[in-house]
């Protein structure tokens, strides 16, 4: 009771406290309010505009519109690079609740591999922020449809569709056409980056390269309402992206068959120019590779595995391998001591099997000699040389000629230049000459070493592409055009240029044909063998392209050899005689000689001149 | 003490119809019950243009509403005297209930929250956001105020402990509202103010240990990217970013009933929860959000009156924390939606869907009605 008592008492304090307390919250609270409304009204009315701006730019989305790449067909019009529609999986990882949890449930739905994971954080590194980064491409049917059905516990997942170049023949020519693959860092210059915007591929090697900007086509923007998770609600205006362009080869598919099929196992290359238009028939670089698995990334196992063969099936070789000429020079080589009045027609030289130079005891050795014992016979005249392939002769020519003379006369057919055609990186080879020696190696000419570049070996290498640029100088008397894959951009053809101009008599472009003529039709000829059952003219040369040097008094025994130090085998060849419609160089790598060559060059030679066009 | 005062439906406002009378009986405070009426009610229009136009949530909402008015009611009609008699046990139980959620609590993202009876699953911590005015209230009503230090003490304690139980749940949001429940009472108690002073000035210093030793990363984050959301544009600044969007692009009139960008198109993050205040800010423009401030000011006027009004100590006590705790939990709630305080879970009260909440704050209004309804038998007492 004296406790009641005395908060009795004390009510009227108590009280007083209390309503004093009461009015400080009051005071407290009327300030607080009205600083909490400014700031209300600040964001809303003050700063109004700034802030709709900023909400339009989080609702408009602005999308790059990517062009389709032109497609690449064949001279009969047959698909050699195509788009594909294709389902990506994407993941937009700020829109994912839970980024492992998803990554986890796509792992156990889809069987992802370690990799996929790998090369996902690496390509979430590099994108733009808000954008989606692709998981895995070219989604199945089956994978399409578990990802629709568990939709709900993906946040952030999206299925992109989107056009994947596909090449439908494979490895069939996967060195002309090269291939495109994801854009990388140093792809694309600062200046061109808006250009790419929203385009994944570009042109890496081959057509797809040299063609990029043709086949690329221009972009299209869109400007598009979006949600808060990127998903597409109205398009609010576009502007329709240009294809690009569609390249029309020269080449013919089913002549690319033949030679492929003819080249079997061999490594080696072979080169099918039309040499009325310098149009790219065929192009076989073997080992071939397929395009299609570089196109969205290829795996680094597979990767590696091209990279490090030591068959380089990764190097073009019709255009990049570079190989001594060896035999193949002689018919220019013959040209060009006619054109000096260095030898006739007639001009007949001894051939005991070996050269000597006056005062020089070495012994410049006849490939004949190896086999025979003795030289071709006791006096050689320049068809017989050529039809033979005499060394001794060519020697005996060289020596006359001189190296300056000479590297003049076999630049006249384009050896030691890039021939231009369409495709990036082709190496030129070496013309070598006494400046060249002292410029490159540093030492001055001897006269021997003329002799061995007058029979196509020594410092000297061609690639097939010169090789086959040089058959045509020869096949059309003098005027090669520059060969050329394309022939026609969208419809439009492009016109041939002229590249090599070499001028001679008549008589001597006849007795050259003649002497390559008999190559093939004479018994003596060195491709004798191919002979049987053809309908039609041809002209040809072997070539022997020595690997590893052989020491003076040893013998060429194949079997001691490893298959890497074995000859390489040359087949140029063109037909008709009179009236050429297409000219051939075939390498076959370390196939110990031309007879290995020409086969490949009878089949497609039959092919093309039966076929019906 | 129970004959000091009564309960009465007060008889002397004759000029008043029998409508009104029926109020006195109910113990029906209109001024509070037809503001947080028209909250609850205009909120629910938010809410659908909020949550997509979900029918789903809408009737979840309603029926929310419907509860929450029966416990308002209920409420009502209890003495402040019978309230005063159970605090202690209340107090007590809502104790042991966090401390069950310490051991046996289930709960999702990491935080362990609820406490589950296998039929019903409830927050014990919202329990505690009546128990702890309650309960102050009462402990300080024992003595004679000012409270000495010893009062004092055990006040902090009192405090201290459910809070802590709480915020290491951890709900940072429920806990402060919880903490901010207590100490609006002792600070109700007359505590001095050389001693508000100088835990002011305490807490000052503590923000360092705090930092280093108490906050955990993700509450770090959110402190920081208040002061530079722009660091951090897609993770903990995201919210920030996107609500003041929404705020700013609303305008004087707002973008219209469900026309609201950025709400309706995702950008908003937990546009019907906690963040609704920007959905409404951003369709109704400054218009909505200042008859919102209005109705929030009757509301909060009205509890100050009544605690002005009320007839103990304890009432007062009572009536004064319970009025500092809805304001605290608003102030945070507009403040962190607004990017002036770091985002801690607080709800927007009356509007942010949610049935618990409601309730527990609907206990609150139910007793602050309960106060307002109780008239001094006579005056004479004195």
């Amino acid at each position: 009771m004296a406790r009641q008592l005395n908060q009795m008492q004390d009510w009227p304090r108590e009280t007083r406290i209390t309503h004093g307390r009461v009015t400080v919250l009051a005071a407290l609270m009327v300030l607080v309010m009205t600083g909490l409304l400014y700031r209300y009204f600040s964001l809303q009315v003050i700063q109004n505009e700034e802030f709709r701006a900023q909400s339009d730019r989080n609702r408009i989305a602005v999308r790059t519109v990517a062009p389709t790449r032109g497609v690449i067909v064949d001279r009969l019009g047959n698909l050699l690079a195509v788009n594909q529609p294709s389902f990506t999986l994407t993941i937009t990882p700020e829109r994912a609740d839970d980024l492992d949890n998803v990554l986890t449930t796509l792992s156990d739905l889809l069987g992802l591999t370690e990799t996929d994971i790998e090369l996902f954080k690496e390509a979430r590194k590099r994108r733009r922020p808000l954008s989606p980064v692709p998981l895995k491409y070219r989604l199945t049917d089956e994978e399409l449809a578990v990802i629709a059905v568990n939709r709900h516990v993906l946040s952030g997942v999206s299925v992109l569709s989107e056009l994947t170049r596909h090449y439908p023949e494979g490895d069939l020519l996967g060195h002309a056409l090269g291939y495109v693959g994801r854009i990388g860092i140093d792809d694309v210059d600062e200046s061109e980056k808006e250009a790419y915007r929203g385009i994944s591929h570009i042109g890496k090697v081959g057509l797809e390269a040299y063609y990029e900007d043709v086949l690329k086509g221009g972009l299209g923007v869109s400007r598009i309402e979006t949600n808060a998770r990127g998903v597409e609600l109205d398009v609010i205006d576009r502007i329709e992206p240009v294809p690009g362009a569609q390249l029309t080869l020269h080449l013919d598919i089913e002549l690319q068959r033949v030679a492929v099929a003819a080249m079997g196992d061999m490594r080696g290359a072979v080169v099918a120019l039309d040499p009325r238009t310098g149009g790219v028939l065929s192009a076989v670089s073997s080992p071939r590779y397929d395009p299609n698995k570089f196109v969205n990334g290829i795996s680094f196992s597979d990767y590696a595995e091209l990279r490090d063969s030591r068959d380089a099936p990764l190097l073009n070789r019709v255009i990049q391998g570079q190989y001594p000429p060896a035999s193949t020079i002689k018919p220019m080589l013959g040209i060009a001591g006619l054109n000096r009045d260095l030898i006739t027609t007639d001009t007949a030289i001894p051939d005991p099997g070996y050269y000597q130079l006056p005062g020089d005891p070495r012994r410049y050795r006849d490939w004949i000699l190896r086999v025979r014992g003795t030289g071709h016979a006791e006096e050689m005249n320049l068809r017989d040389s050529i039809a033979q392939s005499c060394d001794v002769y060519f020697y005996e020519l060289a020596n006359r000629l001189g190296i300056d003379a000479l590297a003049e006369s076999l630049d006249d057919f384009g050896i030691g230049s890039v021939t231009g055609v369409d495709l990036p990186s082709e190496k030129r080879g070496i013309l070598p000459s006494a400046e060249w020696k002292r410029r490159v190696i540093g030492s001055s000419w001897y006269g021997g070493e003329t002799l061995i570049v007058g029979i196509g070996q020594g410092y000297m290498l061609a690639t097939p592409m010169q090789l086959a640029v040089a058959t045509m100088a020869l096949a059309t008397r003098g005027t090669a055009l520059k060969p050329r894959f394309v022939a026609a951009v969208d419809g439009r053809s492009v016109e041939p240029e002229p590249l090599l101009n070499v001028s001679a008599e008549t008589a001597y472009w006849d007795e050259v044909f003649a002497g390559m003529v008999d190559t093939v039709s004479s018994v003596r000829g060195t491709a004798f063998g191919m002979r049987s059952g053809l309908t039609y003219s041809v002209a040809g040369k072997t070539g022997t392209a020595q690997v590893v040097g052989i020491a003076q008094d040893a013998t060429y025994d194949e079997e001691a050899l490893s298959e890497y130090q074995r000859n390489h085998g040359w087949f140029i060849a063109f037909a008709p005689v009179e009236n050429p419609e297409i000219v051939l160089a075939v390498l076959t790598e370390n196939s110990g000689g031309g007879s290995s060559a020409y086969p490949v060059a009878r089949a497609m030679l039959d092919y093309w001149m039966s076929r019906d066009e | 003490m129970s004959n000091d005062f009564a309960r009465v439906a007060e008889a002397s406002s004759r000029e008043l119809g029998a409508r009104i009378r029926l109020l006195r009986v109910l113990h029906i405070d209109l001024w509070l019950v037809v503001p947080l009426l028209m909250l609850s009610v205009g909120g629910l229009f938010v809410l659908y243009s909020a949550s997509g136009q979900s029918d789903v949530m809408l009737n979840a909402q309603m029926r929310n509403i419907v509860v929450a008015m029966v416990v308002l009611l209920i409420t009502a009609q209890f003495r402040v005297e019978t309230l005063r008699g159970v605090s202690p046990y209340i107090f007590a139980l809502a104790t042991l209930l966090l401390v069950a959620v310490a051991f046996f609590g289930v709960g999702a993202k990491g935080a362990q929250r609820w406490l589950s009876l296998g039929f019903i699953r409830f927050q014990p911590s919202e329990v505690m956001k009546v128990a702890m005015p309650l309960a102050l209230a009462w402990w300080l009503s024992k003595k004679a105020l000012p409270p000495d230090l010893r009062s004092l003490a055990v006040a902090f304690a009192l405090v201290a402990v459910p809070s802590g139980l709480i915020l290491q749940q951890p709900d940072l949001g429920t806990s402060l509202l919880v903490a901010t429940s207590g100490l609006a009472a002792i600070y109700m108690a007359g505590i001095q103010w050389r001693y508000i002073f100088s835990m002011m000035a305490l807490a000052l210093v503590s923000i360092w240990p705090a930092w280093v030793f108490v906050l955990k990363d993700y509450q770090k984050q959110r402190v920081l990217t208040l002061f530079n959301p722009e660091s951090d544009r897609l993770g903990a600044g995201w919210n920030i970013i996107q609500s003041k969007t929404a705020i700013g692009s609303g305008g004087w009139e707002g973008l219209g009933w469900t026309q609201g960008s950025q709400a309706q198109l995702d950008f908003l993050p937990e546009g019907h929860t906690d963040f609704i205040i920007a959905v409404l800010a951003e369709e109704f423009g400054f218009r909505g959000v200042l008859l919102l401030f209005l109705i929030y000011a009757v509301i909060l006027g009205r509890g100050l009156l009544i605690t002005w009004r009320a007839q103990s100590s304890f009432a007062r006590m009572l009536g004064g924390a319970l009025v500092a705790t809805f304001f605290f939990g608003l102030v945070v709630n507009l403040g962190m939606v607004s990017g002036l305080l770091p985002v801690v879970g607080v709800p927007l009260p009356m509007v942010s869907y949610g049935g618990t909440a409601m309730v527990s704050m609907m206990i609150a209004f139910g007793m602050l009605m309960a106060i307002s309804t109780e008239r001094p038998v006579t005056r004479t007492m004195r």
